[in-house]
């Protein structure tokens, strides 16, 4: 280092071909050249593809009737709506089961890696196993099995499995008695809100002044006995009924009423957590790991408990080593989504590609397809890597 | 000194970079020289680099140069539905929409082995023609308004069939009155999937829809007791219920809530190709009405009946030297494939291998059906 700079100090007369500083503009300016270039180039080329094709490359189409229908729409949806509507039904459903997916996975995979890792034979050698076969099995014949072979052994509405509560398991879904809020509910739901916020509030405030001044300030127990109390006052004011329970009844072809959980939902769902958490298992027994077992013992030395060891000491550690893979697997779980086309599934993928067929707009839809994708894969890692940031090392 | 080496490395690298990128933006006349003879011969307006696979594209017409150079006709087809686009025991593409490209490919290349089928699913055979990737769309699809402005040409209706329902005989249901609140399966990017939706709208009733992209998911989900109800174009339906474990437990109710004009078609710009096509469906109606079949297409072309010589390219043009072909192009394609009774009764007459279904609305304009095409003179 010392050297190349005393060198560009004394020869002011060094020809510009070998003199670093120009050479390094030099490579830039012609990377650039060559990278816009070929980005002109493709699009250039494409456009006059599609012209070539007599292809459509604008987006009017979106505000035109879809005529199409879509299967469980999570949001109000018919046929007479734009195919706009119907692509951003397709994008709710995305979301659905990516967020549902993304936080069942992480759960599970976390207890399957603490199994992995336990000393117990038996629940390691399980864990072993339900990470090594999915993980090992595409995840598109994992999703035909759930949704050809085991949904399909499911027995007809009318001959559905009743379990208590009641809950009825037949081809076309899980049936489920949930509570259904009536119409004086809201002010309890409001008023339970303000409770865990007040609960988080004095939570952390009570033990602020516990950490200050060593007080007990029994901050567990307030911020609990906060919460019970507004959603008594709340119970209280809505006469006492904030919720009834909607039953399941079977009315002519289906089952009405209740909270239904769809073959097709639930074969994406528990085909992409069980996929997911196999990933996420192994790199959170990774980043478990790779905590120095000195740290370890060092923590049971000073007298700390096992939970504290592993919630004070290993995981903040290991968390991360496990973040950067994990936000991955986040992202392909969301992409992963995709496939729940075979199994009749309508997220934003299915939906485009219906659209189009019958809109006949195939580049528009598919960058309108990938602009999203993006968008949900930007916007997790940009969150995940806030995250991220926050629990590294603070160095001074 | 390592700097300035690794420095060196990346121009280099860039430099030949650049050159490789300036030899695939011209029209790389080196590599066309060299393989001059084998690559199609169309288009020279386009970089080799720029077209997709076996795509002679629409500009500037040159589709039938295009399959005569190549050598075969590529088809987009399937293999899933019975009777119309199957596999044989041996593994042969077989069926009804078939033999409509083999007898083109007989036409024009004398050959009607000489096609390659593209197995395309219902949502993907639009974009197919669009780009121009099949030289011809023989895969039982709807001739509509929308499709023939943004798909592609569509020829002239070869099977005339019509939307209706199948549900399973224990059902009790007998008309579509007692249709509310019913769950249907059905093919996703079809007609059917908007006249279905159409269907219930006006008629107030609510319905569940279970849409899938592949046909066969379609049925094993409502064989499987997914949906109460399937819904496609009766001859589909047939096809479909003669491959179930047990046919005789479903029923095809007696009612049709749609036209489907089934057509075979052909990508935009190539007025001259269209017509060919065009011609060699006509050739195949033509030739039943006037009694030509595979079986005596030969002793017919010495026929004391005029219209039968001029259909066979004995007597007069029918327009080939127009559109480059060879006198005896149709009588090429009947030699192939029979007329169009023959083809219909192979896959779906009385003997048919596939199913059995009435020819009804198919049947000749002179025997109280609605197939009726233009004179081949």
């Amino acid at each position: 280092m010392a050297s190349t700079q005393s060198v560009g100090e004394k020869s002011t007369n060094i020809p510009f071909y070998r003199d670093e500083r120009i050479l390094r503009i030099f490579a830039q300016v012609i990377s650039t050249v060559i990278v816009v270039g070929l980005l002109i180039w493709a699009a250039l080329n494409f456009l006059k593809a599609a012209e070539a094709r007599n292809m459509t490359l604008t987006f009017g189409f979106l505000k035109e009737a879809a005529g199409f229908p879509i299967s469980n729409p999570p949001i109000e949806y018919d046929p007479s709506m734009s195919f706009g509507r119907a692509f951003f039904v397709g994008l709710v459903n995305t979301l659905l089961v990516s967020v549902t997916g993304v936080i069942t996975a992480t759960i599970l995979g976390t207890l399957v890696a603490l199994a992995r890792l336990s000393s117990n034979w038996l629940l390691g050698r399980i864990a072993l196993v339900f990470i090594e076969f999915n993980r090992n099995i595409p995840l598109l014949v994992l999703l035909f099995i759930l949704y050809f072979v085991v949904f399909g052994q499911l027995p007809q509405v009318k001959e559905s499995i009743t379990w208590p509560g009641p809950m009825y398991i037949n081809r076309r879904g899980i049936y489920l008695t949930w509570p259904r809020l009536t119409e004086s509910g809201t002010p309890f739901v409001v008023l339970v809100f303000v409770g865990i916020l007040l609960a988080v509030i004095a939570f952390v405030v009570l033990r602020r002044h516990r950490e200050m001044t060593g007080q007990n300030t029994y901050y567990v127990q307030a911020s609990i006995g906060i919460f019970v109390l507004s959603g008594v006052i709340g119970w209280a004011l809505t006469g006492g009924t904030p919720f009834e329970f909607s039953v399941p009844v079977l009315e002519g072809f289906n089952f009405q009423g209740g909270l239904r959980l769809t073959p097709e939902f639930a074969g994406m769902f528990i085909g992409l957590t069980t996929y997911t958490a196999a990933f996420i298992a192994e790199v959170v027994r990774s980043g478990i790991q790779a905590v120095d077992r000195g740290q370890i013992e060092a923590a049971r030395a000073v007298g700390l408990s096992t939970t504290q060891v592993l919630s004070l000491v290993v995981m903040p550690q290991a968390l991360r080593i496990i973040i950067p893979p994990m936000i991955s697997q986040y992202l392909n779980l969301t992409k992963n989504s995709s496939l729940a086309l075979a199994i009749g599934f309508q997220e934003v993928f299915s939906v485009g590609k219906i659209a189009i067929n019958q809109a006949g707009r195939a580049v528009p839809v598919f960058a309108l397809v990938m602009i999203t994708y993006l968008t949900l894969s930007l916007l997790t890692s940009l969150v995940l890597n806030i995250y991220n940031r926050s629990i590294q090392f603070v160095t001074r | 000194m390592r700097k300035l080496l690794t420095l060196f490395t990346v121009l280099v690298l860039s430099s030949m970079l650049l050159s490789a990128c300036g030899g695939g933006a011209a029209t790389e006349p080196a590599p066309a020289e060299t393989t001059a003879p084998e690559p199609q011969p169309v288009e020279p307006t386009e970089a080799p680099g720029t077209t997709e696979g076996p795509a002679p594209a629409a500009q500037g017409g040159g589709i039938l140069e295009g399959v005569k150079a190549r050598g075969k006709l590529i088809c987009g087809g399937r293999t899933d539905l019975a009777g119309f686009g199957m596999l044989d025991d041996a593994g042969n593409n077989i069926g009804f929409d078939i033999d409509l490209c083999r007898a083109v490919a007989a036409a024009v290349l004398g050959d009607p082995e000489a096609i390659e089928v593209v197995p395309l699913t219902a949502a993907d055979r639009g974009p197919a023609l669009q780009t121009a990737e099949v030289d011809m769309l023989s895969r039982n699809v709807t001739w509509t308004a929308s499709r023939d402005a943004q798909w592609g040409n569509f020829t002239i209706v070869m099977f005339y069939d019509g939307q209706g329902f199948m549900i399973r005989k224990d059902s009790g249901i007998t008309s579509t009155d007692e249709f509310d609140g019913a769950t249907v399966c059905v093919t996703s990017g079809t007609t059917t999937e908007q006249n279905l939706a159409d269907f219930f709208r006006q008629r107030g009733m609510t319905y569940e829809a279970v849409i899938f992209e592949e046909t066969a998911a379609v049925y094993s989900a409502y064989e499987e007791g997914r949906c109460d109800i399937t819904t496609s174009d009766k001859s589909q339906l047939a096809s479909v219920r003669s491959g179930f474990a047990d046919p005789e437990a479903h029923t095809i109710l007696d009612i049709t809530i749609s036209k489907e004009p089934l057509t075979p078609a052909v990508p935009h710009g190539d007025d001259a190709w269209f017509d060919t096509v065009k011609i060699v469906m006509f050739a195949l109606i033509n030739a039943e009405e006037l009694g030509v079949t595979q079986a005596n297409v030969e002793e017919m072309k010495s026929s004391d009946n005029i219209n039968v010589l001029r259909l066979l390219g004995q007597e007069g043009d029918w327009g080939y030297t127009d559109l480059g072909l060879e006198a005896d192009a149709l009588a090429n394609a009947i030699a192939a494939v029979g007329n169009y009774g023959e083809i219909y009764d192979r896959y779906m007459g009385p003997e048919g291998i596939a199913f059995t279904l009435p020819r009804g609305p198919n049947e000749l304009w002179s025997n109280g059906g609605v197939l009726y095409a233009p004179p081949v003179k």
